[in-house]
């Protein structure tokens, strides 16, 4: 199945995967007008120190841990796919303690936040990967 | 060749996961679930969330309510095994009848420990609080008139504890050892969560036990005493391991080996019921945790459909909150430490021989998977940058050769 993949090589720092992302959520066509003034949460994050930067989001694990420890049956798979039904998610944070990229966030008081290859969108491509300006994300198929 | 017949008792997250395997493996073989609880597969852990409205019983059904016909299995619900006679290989049930089995799967948990306690008897309104029946008992009992005491500041005592809080007059926590979490937290950690819940009306005491009961009065160690009108007892879970007695090795859990294997043919054990190797410890632990349970079960379950899949790398490991304050905790708390305390977060990291043994998060606890995989995976500390992942867990402390596997390579 495709996948995101990040190429830090390419990677500019530049965070517009995250907003982006963060976009994607909104029904608004504009994205500054949709973004201003609010503190994003999304579902790629960047991480970055000197000269060393790229972006981390779901990698859609075959034997995924956050699934598998999940208490409440809230993420699951389908089609290799991983989704969070958020009516389920009670908050505990458990996939945040199986998760081993970190790719699980979590906004205070909500349930949590990850990628789900924007697949209820129209195009069935990630928000990210479109908005990437130097191809640092990619989406495809790969081994 | 014959289809295999596989028989599971126990109908929660280890024989949840072993279903979900077998079914991968084998489309036609005939799964019968024995439960002795007459419900839907449901999440234990939300019984405390239950109490408080933050679910309901539909909503904590651990999987949909298709999930039982979409896996062809048959749910006996309501049902307890009461002998397993592995000779002719079949389970007895509690009304005589007998299930024949060709795979076998003990899945069947654990059970509170009540200590035996001088005058518990007299107690008219006592609970203990592990299954949803028990959740429904106390929700009976709850009023804003009623003073509760809890017995034991664990994992299950302080969860309920968040739960009913504000549907009682007042609660009090009373616990032999002297910090709360004691299991999953040190003594400065402990405390900052004990400061917590004492803010949000919760009142404990610590190194103290009860000494006998009369009716509503627990009369403490200390020579004090608490009135109360409902009493909770949480000092513990043992694992329900008799079916299998003088049929396969039993410590204090039954022995499994990486396969989920028994020492007896053909039976199978996984989850609360169990005993495995602890690798961050090097010790033999029962790990009553849900995620461990739901690994153990589908190895069991690949095992059992004729697969080869073994789950080695068990480590203790919890994420819990209350009332907004996380809690992320793994692994086994020996060696060196890295301490970190600011704005009311709490981190301490340990570790020896190049190896992170485990950590406590407490407030912040963003990316602690990258903590636990360390653990998990045994990873050398001098392949990556230590410091920097001590500070802020992430996988820029991996080298980039890693990174571009990680973040470029198949899953």
């Amino acid at each position: 199945m495709k996948r995101v993949y990040v190429n830090e090589k390419w990677c500019l720092g530049c965070h517009l995967c995250e907003y982006y992302c963060a976009f994607a959520d909104t029904n608004e066509t504009d994205m500054a007008r949709a973004l201003k003034d609010i503190k994003i949460n999304p579902r790629i994050r960047i991480e970055e120190k000197d000269e060393v930067c790229f972006a981390v989001s779901c990698r859609h694990c075959r034997e995924p841990l956050c699934v598998k420890g999940c208490i409440t049956g809230a993420l699951t798979i389908s089609d290799g796919v991983i989704t969070i039904d958020t009516d389920r998610c009670i908050g505990c944070y458990t996939c945040i303690l199986c998760c081993p990229y970190g790719a699980i966030s979590y906004s205070e008081g909500k349930t949590v936040r990850k990628c789900e290859l924007c697949i209820r969108t129209s195009d069935k491509t990630p928000a990210c990967v479109k908005g990437c300006p130097n191809g640092a994300i990619v989406f495809e198929e790969r081994g | 060749m014959n289809e295999v017949r596989y028989v599971i008792i126990g109908n929660s997250a280890a024989g949840i996961g072993a279903v979900e395997k077998i079914r991968q493996l084998d489309k036609s073989g005939e799964i019968i679930i024995i439960s002795s609880e007459p419900y839907h597969t449901y999440s234990r852990p939300l019984i405390s969330y239950l109490l408080a409205g933050k679910t309901d019983e539909q909503k904590m059904k651990y999987r949909d309510d298709t999930f039982y016909e979409r896996n062809n299995c048959l749910l006996l619900a309501g049902r307890s095994a009461q002998k397993i006679d592995p000779d002719t290989k079949c389970v007895i049930l509690d009304d005589g009848s007998e299930i024949s089995y060709d795979k076998l799967l003990v899945a069947t948990g654990s059970s509170p420990f009540v200590p035996p306690i001088e005058g518990l008897d007299t107690v008219p309104d006592r609970h203990t609080f592990m299954s949803l029946d028990d959740a429904k008992g106390l929700q009976a009992s709850l009023g804003r008139d009623k003073d509760v005491l809890i017995l034991g500041a664990g994992l299950i005592g302080l969860k309920c504890a968040e739960g009913i809080l504000d549907k009682v007059k007042s609660i009090t926590v009373v616990d032999l050892a002297p910090r709360i979490l004691s299991s999953i937290l040190d003594t400065d950690g402990a405390a900052l969560v004990q400061e917590h819940l004492e803010n949000k009306g919760i009142r404990f005491i610590l190194s103290s036990g009860v000494k006998r009961f009369d009716r509503g009065v627990a009369e403490l160690d200390n020579g004090s005493t608490v009135n109360f009108d409902i009493l909770v007892i949480a000092v513990g879970v043992r694992p329900n391991t008799k079916l299998l007695s003088g049929i396969a090795e039993i410590d204090r859990g039954i022995v499994i080996n990486g396969r989920s294997e028994t020492s007896a043919k053909d039976i199978y054990a996984a989850g609360d019921c169990t005993q495995t190797l602890d690798i961050s410890s090097g010790q033999a632990k029962i790990m009553a945790l849900l995620p461990n349970a739901y690994m153990q079960g589908e190895c069991a379950g690949a095992n059992m459909a004729g697969g080869d899949m073994s789950f080695e790398k068990a480590i203790p490991m919890n994420a819990i909150g209350f009332f907004g304050l996380h809690i992320i905790t793994a692994g086994s708390y020996s060696g060196d430490t890295y301490t970190d305390k600011k704005d009311g977060s709490y981190k301490k990291l340990f570790y020896s021989n190049d190896r992170l043994n485990g950590y406590i998060l407490i407030g912040h606890v963003d990316k602690a998977g990258i903590y636990t995989s360390l653990i998990r995976e045994q990873i050398p500390l001098s392949s990556i940058d230590f410091s920097l992942v001590c500070e802020k867990p992430g996988l820029m402390a991996f080298t980039r050769e890693v990174r571009s596997c990680k973040l470029g390579g198949a899953v």
